[in-house]
Parts: structure tokens; C-alpha cells; sequence
């Protein structure tokens, strides 16, 4: 456990992402302003950050910093759905397909790679455009749809690693004293999985925050319903980047955050990888101190590094 | 040879000098995984040294650090394997340790040659066999002829038993058995003096086993390389080394010439090792394993590495340091207090033949 | 070439798929969008026009719905997608039509571009660990990070608004120029897709370099590397056997990209009112031009699935072990 802790990639990303986390539940009761009020209705034109403002205003004088506020728990809860839905989604239709095989496992796997083909974007703008006639979806709802694209991937990966567990000893240990499969799969199989699972799961809430972000982003969901993607909407429909003003404040926050939450997400990812894997450290050759006792910058292939030492061994 | 005592009393074992047709000279080599303090120690000083047309079995289990010798001695150790210490010299005049990529470039293959396990990994998988053959040609030997290289591998390939059609195959369209000889046949390619061979038999069943070592020996017969051979097999290293060096935690515990150490082992780990071998002849006895299981080589124990699993162990083998490679007399030697000639050797121990607990 | 066959058969099912959803979700949402459409269209279009929709949709014919299923196929079997709301009389065959172009010229580049760049990128960040390549990876998880339309704002805000180097909108310069086969036409068309090329493969780059340098470094363990190391080959040989073995995971991984490249592409145009698939795709949304999306929705699906046909046997034929009759 504390090597996992020591690694920079691991300790940023869980550094944003517990902010953004922290975020999403606090977030309506910091801010300020309400999103959808107006500070005045007769300047036209969006302000730049002052101190009422923060991060300035929109074009209809909406207070940016509290959308963003505001935006963020929707923008995260709906990620967190989504990712939780597909991981649950993923494990099952995984472990099941690899652990059971034959006609059960062709059918999962079908079934998976046809929603991995499917482009998700087109066909969830498709389901929402024509959903948000008959009202406007909640947040809940949202991340499950969203969870329905995007569970393929890790299923086939929870698949394969099933696959290469099955034929372990104690697994069939298990089995030849006659433990039940749903068993086996329970308190054998998964608990080895969980990196894996981590690893799943990270990746499918960045998929959940982009893809939300994106649908807003389009207006396909409904635009009086704040997230980061909303206020996206309304900065370009404004063009407010297009502007010769540059209303940098307006766009570039909602942006920055869903940036900087996926990058938090990616990093703890990477590092729950390197954990994993070994060989993508460096293991210290390529430190500080290696340096200074004179070992080469860069590891090259095909020739062991000597440590330079004062006299000739005996 | 009875009730005799070790000869060479405390001195300690050295390479043979230079000059003595040494191909190969290691001299108190440490290799590193790793650098700082998490740094684990594969080999700790290690000597020893492959003379011409010499057949010398390096023994272990896995861990011991063998294959990691093998390796750190042409630079092959790939990352994070680190050299920290000693000397390796090839040809007495070559020091590897400092020479530049490109001397060492020249080097590879062309005098030394390793023999991998034909794992199914061992060759490129997608490249056709001709090709591996001629890119190690092509590389050495630049002015040959494409069709001159085509000949010389069709030929290397039929001296190891194979067709020279095969040359067009892709690896995976090979058994097992057959891959380990295009490995065998492709060392063999630039006749080399010496030939790393790692574990080249462990993973073919026992008739295909005979056979390559069978080959193996008519070839050396022929060419008269030399040959380091690692394995974890000391019955077969017995038939096929000419001496024999164990390894135990990354250090060299006994070394010998090959009958003499498997008819009398000096340290108690070959002799542990070699008790776990059931003979074919003579009454049934039981079976003794060592107990216990090798160090954990980040936390090695103190003093001797053996001591928590020797039967033989006294107060001097945790209090003082490790011992050292001690000259026992006809070429052999061992690691271990016992043998430093100030102690009484118990009888399992004192190199008379055929007598073992 | 067995696995050829069952690709194929995957995407045959898939479209099948696809199409049977494309068919049935504008029956099965609440609030039954059908009649929403055909409220506004009543108001609006010809009664031809309003039968026609009606037949589109399913709404008072006499046929069941199986019937109408079968039509459907008819329809789409003739190239017949059906007819735009917002730009009646056009078919949605012909405005994708002439979007079409504007798109795959763009993607297709971009994603050719970014692949080459982050293969090679990830190569060298593998062979040179230690370097400065290594920094370069933080910066790059960003922008993958980051949704395309944002780089793609970032992108029109620097490059275009700050500096002016390049024009913040469109395909070429609608005001001043025609579609010819002349230098000055092409060379606006080019001067106009620089920025949103750059956002693709900004946006998509950095993917690539990862996920090559993590395989390569995995391959460098391999056996085979390390024979070719004690062979003494030139270290360029070398990596490049690690290379060409890295690059097949990679090439799988390509297929499954392309569904995501394709919709972070539709992100871009819109941000550039690049006159692309993505960009029609907003405008019917806005117009709730329902034939247009789903149009569109049925053409994506099968470009993605006809790049993925590529992509498989791409690898079929970089990968000598899948020839084997298994």
C-alpha cells in the first residue's frame, strides 16, 4: 500500500480528483450567485472577472462562477453514475462470459463487441434528442444511458483476464470441491480482478465526463440543465472564443475543469498501472541519484549500465 | 581416498591466471536489480572463469542469480539490471565492462553466442527464419552475398537435423523441439568461441531433451566451443559439463570439476541438492529435500546466505560474513566454514565418493 | 482468413443492429417523438410530405409494425434515408451527401497524422526512457483529457482570434470564393482545415504515444529482443523489430478509436462551422430535423464499421500467426 502512495503520478491524480470530488457535493452551496440569475438586463456585453464576479460574467450577466459551481455537481454525478452502472455492467457480462465459456460466453461476447462498435456519440445523441421531447431527463437517468455505451470495453478486458484466472490451481481447486460457480466467481475469481476493475472503472467515468460534457456541449440535453457542457453551449453559442474580445473567462474554466478532472482520473489510472505492471517503472536507474554516481541518463537497450567505481575490483 | 581431509588448507580460490587459455575471466562481480535502497542483490561477488573448449554447467534454482550472471557478463542484462562492481575480461585482453557499444557490438555472436529457451517468444514472430538468419549474417559479415548467406543457413540448419526448406517458415509453424535447434543452429552461425546456452532443454519433453543434448555434444565435439550451460538440472549438467559451479542466493557456493562434484559435494547445498535426486539403482532410500526455501534477496539472512536451511550450520556461520570461495585441491572448491581447513569436515562433506546420508 | 469471416459477420450484425434501433427508438421514446415531429411537420409541409413522414414513422398506416420494419429496409436498401424536415424538399441522402466529403477529408487526414506521429512519438519515448519525452506525457494525458470541442475553442481563441494566423470558421471563404478546381480554392480549403486537423490530432495524439510506449516497453522484454541484442544488431534494427510487433496491439487498438475519433471530429466541425457531417448533425438538432439525425446516425455506424473492416485486415496481414487455420 504505501508504495502505491509514493508515486507522484498517483498522488496528483488523487489530489484532483478528491478536489473535484469534493466538488461535486459542495459545490451548489459555495457558490454565490444562483446560475440562472441575471445581475443586471440591460448590458449586453460579458464582463470579465471583477470582485462581484470572480470569473465574470456571461453575455446575460449569469454569474460564471456559480455555473461552474453549480455545473459540477451535475457534470460529476452523472460521471460517477455512469461509471459505477458500466463497471457493475462490466463485471458481470466479464467475469460470466470468461469464467462460463461456451454458448453463454459467444453470446456475452457478441453482445459486448456490438455495443464496442456501435459509435456512442451518434447513437446517444439519437436516444436524447428524441428523449428530451417528452422531458427533460435527471441527472440518474442520464448516467445510466450513458452507462449502456460504454460497459463493452471493460467487460471484454474483465473477460480475458477471467480467462487467463480459470485455468489457475486454486480456481480448480475450488471447483473440484465442488464450490458453486457463482462462488467461484465471487470470492475467487474477483478479488485478483480488482485492479482491473479500478482500471475500468477510472476509464469509464472519463468516458462518462466527456460524453455527458459533449451531449450538453450540443444541446442535446437539455440546456437550461447546468453542467460544465452547458455552459460550453452557451460560450460558443455567444462565440464567445470567435469574439474579438476573447471572453477567455467564460470558456475556458468549464473547459479547464473537465480537463483537469480527466486528467486527475488518467494519472491515478497510470499509476494504478505502473503498480501493476513493474516493468513501466524505472526502478530508480534513472533518478537523481542514480545520476550523480554517474550511471547514464537514458537506459539504453542492449547494454547493462556499470556503476563507475574509484579503483578495479580485486 | 579415505578419511582424507580438504589439502589446500585456508587459501583462497583464484581465476586461473591469464594466458592459461581463458576465454573468460569474472572476477568479484556484482550485479544490481534496481539502484538506492530498494536495490536487490542478484550476484555477489562472483569469480570464476571458461576456458577453451571448456563445457562449465552453472547449477542453481531459480533465483540463484544464474541466468543474471550469464547475462551481466556480456551486457545483456536488460533494465533494471546494474553492474556495481568486479571485472570481466574476454580473451584476457578485453574488458568488458568498459568497452564501447560498438566493440561490444563486434563482439556479440561473432565470439560469443547465446542459446535461449525456445519459448514461443524466442524468435521474432513475425519475421521468416531465413531472415533471422541473415540479419545476424548481414550484420557481421556485410560483404556476403544474399544467396551466400541462404547456402550458409540451409547448411547450419541440416547440420542441427532440420530441412533447409524451413528456412521460409514463420516460428510459430515450428515445434518446440524443432525451434531450439534453429536457436542452436543460428549461435552456431559465425562460429563463435563460446556459446551461452540457457535452459535450452527445460521445456522439451525428456526423448527430445536426449536428443539435443545428444546433438549438442557431437556438435562441440566438431566445432569446440566453449560452453556455459545453465540449468537447474544437475543430473543432466553431470553428463554434459566438463565442471560444474552451483549457485545459491546469487553467490558461487561450490566449484568443481563435474564427476567429482556430483560424486562428492563439498558444500552442503549441492549436497542438499543432489540428495533430492532419486537414483535409479541400489536399495530405496527416503527422500531429503532442503528444508525451507531460498532467502528473499532484499533481505538476504546475515552471514553465510545457506545458513537457515544447513543442517551442518555452526556458531561461526551466522556470526562471521558469508564465506568465501575456499581452494579444496584438484580444481574444486567451496564456500563454506567448514571447508576453510581449521574445521572438522563432517564425513558427507569431506569428498570421499559414495558416501551420502 | 477465418478471422476475416467473423469480423465481417460481427459488422453485419452490428448494422443490422444499428438499423433495427435506428428503426424502432423513435416508436419507443415517451412523449412519442413521432407525433411531436409530425405536429410540427402538419403545420409546415405539404400533405405529401406529412404522408410521407407518416409512413416514415408508422403513424396511421395500416400496415403493422412489421410491415413497416420491412418497408424500412426497402427503403434503406434503395439508398433512400428519407426527407429532411428543415430543408424539405431535399432528401437526408443528399445533405449528408454534401457534407459527407468535408468530413472524411478531415478526419481521414487527422487521424492518418496523429497515428504516424503518436507511433513514432511512443517509440522513441520507449527506446529513450529518461529523456525529455518522459515530461512530455503529463501535457498530453491533458489534452486527451480535455473534450475536442474545448482544444478545438482553445485552438480558434489562440490561433485565430489572438493571432490571426489562421480563420476561425468555415470549410473556405464562402463570401469570396466558388468550388473550383483552382490553386486559390484549394488553397483556402487547406488554409481553413489547419486548425481543425490540429485540434484532432492534439486531441487525439496523445493516445497513441501512451499506448505505444507502454507496449513497447512491454515487447522490449520479450525474448526475441533480447536475441537480437546479443546478435549484435544495430540498435536501430533492433527497436524496430520491438516496433513492428508493438504496433499490432495498437493496430486493434486503432479500430476501436476510430468510433471515438469520429464523434470528437463531429465536435470539431461544429466549433468551426466546418460544413461537415457535424455540423449538420447540430443544425437538425436544433431543428429537430429527426430524418437527418438518424440519417446521419446509420452513416456514421457503417463508416465506423467499414474502418474497422480496414483495421482488421490491417493486422491480418501485419500478423503472420493469424493466417494459421487455427
Amino acid at each position: 500500500m504505501p508504495r502505491l502512495l509514493r508515486s507522484p503520478k498517483i498522488l496528483t491524480g488523487l489530489f484532483l480528483s478528491v478536489v473535484f470530488a469534493v466538488l461535486a457535493i459542495a459545490g451548489p452551496f459555495l457558490a454565490p450567485y444562483s446560475p440562472d440569475s441575471h445581475a443586471s438586463t440591460t448590458i449586453g456585453i460579458a464582463q470579465p472577472p471583477s470582485a462581484a464576479h470572480l470569473l465574470g460574467t456571461t453575455q446575460t450577466q449569469q454569474d460564471v462562477l456559480s455555473q461552474l459551481l453549480v455545473g459540477g455537481r451535475s457534470t460529476v454525478l452523472v460521471a460517477l453514475v455512469a461509471g459505477v452502472v458500466a463497471t457493475v455492467l462490466a463485471v458481470g457480462f466479464g467475469v460470466a462470459a470468461g469464467y462460463l465459456g461456451g454458448w453463454a460466453d459467444d453470446l456475452l461476447s457478441m453482445l459486448a463487441n456490438i455495443f464496442l462498435v456501435l459509435p456512442a456519440l451518434p447513437l446517444l445523441i439519437v436516444i436524447f434528442g428524441l428523449l428530451g421531447k417528452g422531458g427533460s431527463p435527471n441527472d440518474l437517468l442520464i448516467g445510466f444511458i450513458i452507462s449502456a455505451t460504454g460497459w463493452a470495453f471493460g467487460a471484454r478486458q474483465l473477460r480475458a483476464e477471467t480467462l487467463s484466472m480459470r485455468s489457475l490451481d486454486y480456481v480448480d481447486s475450488a471447483r473440484i470441491i465442488g464450490e458453486r460457480r457463482w462462488r467461484i466467481m465471487a470470492f475467487e475469481i474477483l478479488p485478483n480482478l480488482i485492479p482491473v476493475v479500478a482500471t475500468s472503472f477510472l476509464f469509464t467515468v472519463i468516458y462518462g465526463v466527456g460524453t455527458y460534457t459533449a451531449l450538453s456541449f450540443l444541446g442535446v440535453i437539455n440546456t437550461s440543465h447546468w453542467s460544465w457542457g452547458t455552459m460550453l453551449y452557451w460560450a460558443q453559442n455567444a462565440q464567445a472564443a470567435q469574439d474579438v474580445h476573447l471572453e477567455w473567462w467564460w470558456f475556458l474554466p468549464p473547459g479547464l475543469a473537465v480537463g483537469l478532472f480527466g486528467t486527475g482520473l488518467a494519472l491515478l489510472n497510470f499509476g494504478i498501472d505502473e503498480y501493476v505492471n513493474p516493468r513501466l517503472r524505472s526502478a530508480g536507474l534513472t533518478g537523481r541519484r542514480a545520476r550523480r554516481a554517474g550511471l547514464p541518463r537514458r537506459s539504453r537497450i542492449g547494454m547493462t549500465p556499470v556503476l563507475p567505481t574509484q579503483g578495479a575490483a580485486r | 581416498m579415505s578419511g582424507q581431509r580438504t589439502v589446500a588448507q585456508g587459501t583462497l580460490a583464484t581465476p586461473d591466471p591469464p594466458g592459461a587459455g581463458a576465454l573468460i575471466e569474472v572476477a568479484g562481480l556484482h550485479v544490481d536489480y534496481g539502484f538506492g535502497q530498494d536495490a536487490v542483490h542478484a550476484v555477489v561477488d562472483v569469480d570464476f572463469s571458461l576456458h577453451r573448449g571448456e563445457v562449465l554447467g552453472l547449477a542453481g534454482e531459480s533465483g540463484s542469480g544464474k541466468s543474471t550472471l550469464a547475462y551481466a557478463v556480456t551486457r545483456l542484462l536488460g533494465p533494471p539490471g546494474l553492474i556495481t562492481a568486479g571485472q570481466v575480461r574476454f580473451r584476457g585482453s578485453v574488458d568488458m565492462l568498459s568497452a564501447t557499444e560498438h566493440e561490444l557490438r563486434g563482439l556479440r555472436w561473432n565470439d560469443i553466442a547465446v542459446v535461449l529457451q525456445a519459448s514461443m517468444n524466442a524468435l521474432n514472430p513475425v519475421s521468416r527464419i531465413g531472415a533471422q538468419f541473415a540479419d545476424v549474417l548481414h550484420a557481421h559479415r556485410p560483404r556476403m552475398s544474399r544467396a551466400a548467406m541462404r547456402k550458409r543457413s540451409g547448411e547450419l540448419l541440416e547440420m542441427v537435423g532440420i530441412p533447409a526448406d524451413r528456412l521460409r517458415s514463420y516460428p510459430h509453424e515450428l515445434s518446440g523441439g524443432m525451434r531450439q535447434r534453429v536457436l542452436i543452429a543460428m549461435a552456431l552461425a559465425l562460429d563463435p568461441a563460446v556459446v551461452i546456452m540457457d535452459e535450452p532443454t527445460t521445456a522439451l519433453d525428456v526423448v527430445t531433451q536426449r536428443e539435443i543434448l545428444q546433438e549438442l555434444t557431437a556438435l562441440r565435439d566438431r566445432l569446440n566451443f566453449a560452453v556455459l550451460f545453465i540449468s537447474h538440472d544437475l543430473s543432466l549438467l553431470v553428463e554434459i559439463a566438463d565442471s560444474i559451479a552451483v549457485m545459491y542466493a546469487g553467490r558461487l557456493v561450490e566449484l568443481g570439476p563435474a564427476g567429482d562434484v556430483y560424486r562428492a559435494p563439498r558444500h552442503p547445498y549441492s549436497l542438499g541438492l543432489l540428495g533430492s535426486f532419486p537414483p535409479m539403482h541400489g536399495p530405496h532410500k527416503r527422500m531429503q529435500g532442503i528444508p525451507g526455501s531460498p532467502p528473499d534477496l532484499r533481505t538476504p539472512p546475515a552471514g553465510c546466505a545457506f545458513n537457515p536451511r544447513c543442517r551442518y550450520a555452526f556458531d561461526r556461520c551466522d556470526a562471521d560474513p558469508h564465506p568465501p570461495l575456499f581452494a579444496l585441491g584438484d580444481g574444486r572448491a567451496a564456500a563454506c566454514w567448514l571447508q576453510d581447513g581449521t574445521e572438522t569436515v563432517p564425513e558427507a562433506l569431506a569428498g570421499k565418493t559414495g558416501v551420502r546420508p | 482468413m477465418r478471422l476475416i469471416a467473423r469480423r465481417v459477420m460481427l459488422y453485419v450484425v452490428t448494422a443490422i443492429v444499428a438499423i433495427t434501433i435506428n428503426f424502432f427508438l423513435p416508436r419507443l421514446m415517451p412523449g412519442n417523438p413521432a407525433l411531436a415531429v409530425l405536429g410540427k411537420a402538419q403545420s409546415a409541409e405539404s400533405p405529401q410530405a406529412v404522408a410521407a413522414l407518416e409512413l416514415q414513422y408508422g403513424v396511421q398506416t395500416r400496415t403493422g409494425i412489421w410491415g413497416q420494419y420491412v418497408q424500412y429496409w426497402n427503403h434503406l436498401l434503395h439508398g433512400n434515408l428519407g426527407t429532411s424536415l428543415n430543408a424539405y424538399p431535399a432528401s437526408v441522402g443528399s445533405l449528408i451527401r454534401a457534407a459527407l466529403p468535408w468530413t472524411l477529408g478531415l478526419v481521414g487526414t487527422a487521424t492518418v497524422i496523429s497515428f504516424v506521429l503518436g507511433t513514432l512519438l511512443g517509440v522513441a519515448a520507449a527506446w529513450r526512457r529518461g529523456s525529455w519525452l518522459d515530461n512530455l506525457l503529463p501535457a498530453m494525458t491533458f489534452f486527451q483529457a480535455a473534450p475536442y470541442f474545448f482544444v478545438a475553442i482553445l485552438a480558434v481563441a489562440l490561433f485565430a482570434t489572438k493571432l490571426g494566423w489562421f480563420p476561425p470558421s468555415q470549410g473556405y471563404d464562402t463570401a469570396t470564393l466558388n468550388p473550383a478546381f483552382n490553386w486559390a480554392f484549394i488553397s483556402n480549403v487547406l488554409d481553413h482545415a489547419v486548425l481543425p486537423a490540429l485540434t484532432i490530432v492534439l486531441a487525439s495524439v496523445a493516445g497513441w504515444i501512451i499506448g505505444m510506449r507502454n507496449m513497447m516497453i512491454t515487447t522490449m522484454d520479450e525474448d526475441y529482443v533480447l536475441l537480437a541484442q546479443a546478435k549484435g544488431l544495430q540498435r536501430r534494427r533492433v527497436i524496430g523489430y520491438a516496433a513492428r510487433n508493438a504496433l499490432l496491439p495498437n493496430v486493434s487498438g486503432f479500430a476501436l478509436a476510430i468510433g471515438f475519433i469520429v464523434s470528437g471530429a463531429l465536435l470539431t466541425e461544429i466549433v468551426f462551422s466546418y460544413p461537415g457531417i457535424g455540423y449538420l448533425l447540430v443544425s437538425s438538432i436544433g431543428s429537430d430535423d429527426y430524418p437527418v439525425l438518424q440519417g446521419i446516425f446509420l452513416i456514421i455506424t457503417i463508416a465506423v464499421l467499414l474502418a474497422n473492416l480496414i483495421a482488421d485486415f490491417a493486422y491480418a496481414l501485419l500478423d503472420p500467426r493469424t493466417r494459421q487455420e487455427a
